[in-house]
This record gives C-alpha cells, structure tokens and sequence, in this order.
C-alpha cells in the first residue's frame, strides 16, 4: 500500500509539471486542439460519405457507427493524455542512450517511461468525444440505464489498456529496430480498424484482430453496450477484460526482457 | 543542367540511398502495418456491397479492391516517408548552415535525396505490396491499352512530385515557426480526405468533387489511380493531366520562393 501511495505522490507531481509545461505553449496547445478536432471531422465526413450509399453496415445504422467512432476516439484520446507521447518517445531514448537515466531511478523503469508528461489537449479531446458520443445516442433516441453507462466506463478503461499494451509493444520493438517511426505508424495502421462493426471482420483477420491484435473489441465492446446491441452484454465484456488484461502482462513481460538486453548506446 | 553538376545531385542521391538503407526495418515495419487499413478497407467495401445490388457511383466490389491495391502501390511508390521532418529538424537546429555555404541548390540537393529514399523504400516494400496484389489477385484488372500504362506512369511521377513539393514547403515554415508538427498534421487531415486515400473521389458528392477539381489534393494519389484505372478518359484525362503538371510546376516554384525568403530570416540557430 505504500508503494502505491509513494507512485501516487510522484505521478501528481508529474501530472503538475506536464500541465505547467503545456500552458507555457499556448498557441501550440490550441493548435493541438484544432488538429485533433479536424481528424474528427474527417471521420464523420467519411461515414456521412458511406452512409450515402447504404443504410447499414455490419448491422450498425449510420448513427451507431458514429457513436462507435465517438467511443473509439473517447478510448485514444484517454490512452494519447496519459502515454502516447511518452511511448512514441522511447525509440528517441534507446537511440541517444537517455534511457539510462530512467533505469537508474529508483522507481519501476516502465512507470516512468510510460506516465512522464500528460497531454492536457487529449484529455479536452476526450471531453469532445464525449460530446459526440452524446448526441449520437440523442439521434438514435435512445437512453442507455445506469448499468449500461456503468459497463461502458470499465469498457472504456480496459479498452485504453488494450490501446496501452499494443503501442508498449510495438515501443519495445524499438530496442531492436533502432529508427521506431514506422513502430508509432503501425499504432495508427492497427487501431485504424477499431473504429469498423466488428462482425464484418470474418475468417482469419477477425480471428487475429479479436484475440492477437484485439482491436475490434476496443470501441465496439463498450459502443454497442451503450447502444443496447447485446442481448447478453456480459460476454463481450468478458472478452474485453480477458484481451486487455492478457496484452497487458504480454506487454509487461516484453518490456522486462527488453531492459534486460538494453546495452545502453552513445556513452 | 551541365553534366557535372548533375554528376554532383547523383552523387548527392547515392549518399541518400545508403544512408536511407539504414533505416531498412523502419521501412519494412511501415509497409507491413499499411496492410491492416486495406484489409479494414476491403472489409468495410464487402458489407457496403452485400448490403445493395447496385454498384457504387460506377464502381463493383474488385475495380473498389482493386482501387485501393492501386492506391497503396502509388503511396508505397511516391509517398515522402520523413522528408519534411528532416528538413524542418534541419532548420531549426541550424544544421542547414554547412549546406548553405556549399555550392547546392538546396531545393535539387533535397529532391535529389527524395528521390534516392523513394528508391530504397519501393526496393523494400514492393514485396510486400506484391504479395498483396497476389493475396487479392482476382480483382486485379490491368488495363489492356499501352497508352494507358505511360499515362498513368507520367501521372505517378507527377503525383511524386506533388507530394514531394507539397512537404517541402510545410517544412519551409520551420524558418518562421518553431514547431511545424500542428501545421502539418492539419495539411495532413485535408489530404487523407481528399487525395482518395479514403476513398475514390468520384464517390464522394459532386458539388465536393467540382470544388476539389482545382485543388492539388486529388492529384496526388487519386488522379493517376483513376487514370490506371481507365476511369478518366478524353477531355478530362488530358485537363486532367494538365492541372496535374500546373501544381508541379506550381509547387515548385513556391517551394524556391519559400525557401529564398526563409534564408534571408534564418539565424544559424546553435550553428
């Protein structure tokens, strides 16, 4: 318990550095903002496209899809606030050798480098989703219980975890491909599907992208049990727990075998 | 172009290619995620098409497949991989003070290595875009006329160019900007909805598509799908082409522009 006290303390001090750290760049944070929002955009102008030509895919109607994008986006942005950009940095650290100064800190290696800075202009981005998420429900006319919001919000934390796992792992890779921007690339490539219906992935990939890369689970999981899709929402949920809390070790595991063979560089 | 100078931007590209070969498992990783989009992509279309008899504005479920097969062979092919992050780190940390007093045109030394890191990267990733084409072989529809492959070629390098310009001159703004990431992640949002990467423009609605006609968006990536589709033909092909060949030349000389009023700014920043 004094442990986890003791990472508390030092992740409100980290949380307090990065949010003074970003309000010295104002404009840059609004920037931020706007780019994000206009990514958003894009996504709805690409359903608003599609949904021109059909009325359902995959058994989602045109607003279920946009409450699917709105919950994909509420889970990245809540993983990019905590951890993107600390993951996308490790390359950058392994590569100069900065890395050593992180293992020497008496605290867990993969605590520091994944939770440095906070990115306050995700977490507003995240409040936009919410937006999103909202008024999509609005037009379908439809009010999901308490139990429903409930899931959804575990739904929504272990997605992140799901989001933490794979970017982790694919930030570890950078310990043996030393150049990573094609690692952060693949993020992007892998997640760009979460935000599909789920049952139009059939045979192999569906397999690979439910259970290795368990993607499709991430936004749909949670969107469709607020959208009331599942008849019986316990078992899709299950499936969300289980992957995240297996990529999680899996990453945990990598990252430990990686340090391990970490021969420091530059010095 | 006298021969030594162009001797001079060869030897500049065979620099590039080496240094470029080291980044080989960068390149590698990047074309083999590119994968899980098309495959989302190819999905998404199959529902799209069970779910309605007809096809969609002129396209069936392979020329759709096939489109985007094509448009990930273009990207793979032209695409500028991390040129304008080099050039605007360059900048900003003042490395481009040992280029400045070379006798270079920055702009020529730059394409020159573009054009080098084109090469690598297609060398390493053409394999795996191969094995693509093989995994989906049966919507594979080569056009049969040979007017069509220089066409469509002649298209690609314009659409390199384009795309090539295009990050240059984002990356010019590193002279009067610390941070160009926004500025290009914003550029980036208009071009992955407009140049066909999402989609076929001709899917999109008309009044989008008569707007967009005259912007360089589509001329990167979409145009010379099309083109190799055989999609466009008579007056608009050769308009088409036309345009296409105005923004190079147009970018071109913005980027020169761009680059001569950075230089009178630039401060040697920890040079």
């Amino acid at each position: 318990m004094n442990a986890l006290r003791r990472y508390g303390e030092i992740y409100g001090l980290m949380l307090r550095n990065s949010v003074i750290r970003e309000m010295n760049f104002k404009a840059n944070f609004l920037l931020w903002l706007v780019v994000e929002l206009l990514w958003c955009a894009v996504q709805l102008a690409a359903i608003e496209v599609l949904y021109g030509y059909v009325d359902e895919i995959g058994g989602w109607s045109k607003w279920q899809v946009v409450l699917l994008v709105g919950t994909h986006q509420l889970t990245s942005q809540f993983f990019q606030a905590f951890c993107f950009n600390n993951l996308s940095n490790v390359s950058e650290l392994v590569r100069t050798g900065r890395l050593d100064f992180m293992l020497l800190l008496p605290v867990d290696s993969q605590f520091m480098v994944s939770l440095r800075q906070f990115s306050l202009d995700s977490m507003v981005n995240a409040l936009v989703s919410v937006g999103i998420i909202g008024f999509a429900l609005h037009k379908l006319g439809h009010q999901p219980g308490l139990a429903q919001i409930g899931l959804f919000t575990c739904g929504v934390l272990a997605a992140t975890l799901v989001h933490y796992a794979i970017m982790c792992g694919l930030a570890t890779a950078s310990f043996w491909i030393v150049k990573a921007q094609g690692l952060i690339y693949g993020y992007y490539n892998i997640f760009n599907i979460a935000r599909y219906p789920s049952r139009i992935f059939k045979g192999v990939f569906g397999f690979v992208f439910r259970w290795v890369f368990p993607v499709l689970v991430v936004a749909n999981v949670p969107a469709g049990i607020l959208a009331g899709l599942f008849k019986q929402p316990l078992w899709p949920m299950a499936h969300l727990l289980a992957v995240s809390t297996l990529s999680f070790l899996a990453a945990r595991i990598f990252w430990k075998l990686a340090v391990r063979r970490y021969a420091s560089a530059s010095s | 172009m006298s021969a030594a100078a162009l001797s001079k931007y060869l030897r500049v590209a065979n620099i590039g290619m080496q240094n470029t070969f080291v980044y080989r498992w960068n390149f590698l990783a990047r074309a083999s995620f590119g994968i899980v989009p098309l495959v989302g992509t190819v999905f998404i279309w199959r529902a799209i098409f069970g779910s309605r008899e007809d096809t969609v504005a002129g396209y069936d479920f392979a020329t759709m497949v096939f489109y985007f097969l094509c448009v990930m062979l273009v990207e793979n092919l032209v695409s500028p991989a991390e040129d304008d992050w080099q050039i605007a780190a360059e900048i900003r940390e003042g490395q481009i003070s040992a280029l400045l007093i070379k006798p270079m045109n920055h702009l020529l030394y730059r394409t020159g290595l573009f054009l080098s890191a084109r090469v690598v990267y297609a060398m390493v990733t053409l394999p795996i875009v191969g094995l693509l084409f093989w995994w989906y072989r049966e919507y594979v529809q080569l056009p049969s006329d040979p007017v069509t492959w220089v066409l469509a070629g002649v298209s690609v390098a314009m659409a390199a160019f384009i795309q090539f310009f295009i990050a240059y001159a984002l990356a010019m703004m590193a002279f009067w900007v610390l941070e160009i990431s926004t500025l290009v992640f914003i550029f980036y949002s208009f071009e992955y909805f407009l140049s066909g990467h999402m989609f076929p423009v001709d899917v999109m609605p008309q009044w989008l598509q008569d707007t967009i006609r005259w912007l360089p968006f589509p001329y990167e990536l979409y145009f010379p799908v099309a083109v190799f589709l055989e999609r466009v033909k008579g007056e608009a092909l050769w308009s088409g082409l036309a345009i296409q060949a105005a923004w190079v030349l147009l970018m071109a000389l913005l980027c020169r522009w761009l680059w001569r009023r950075g230089v009178q700014r630039y401060e040697a920043v920890g040079g």
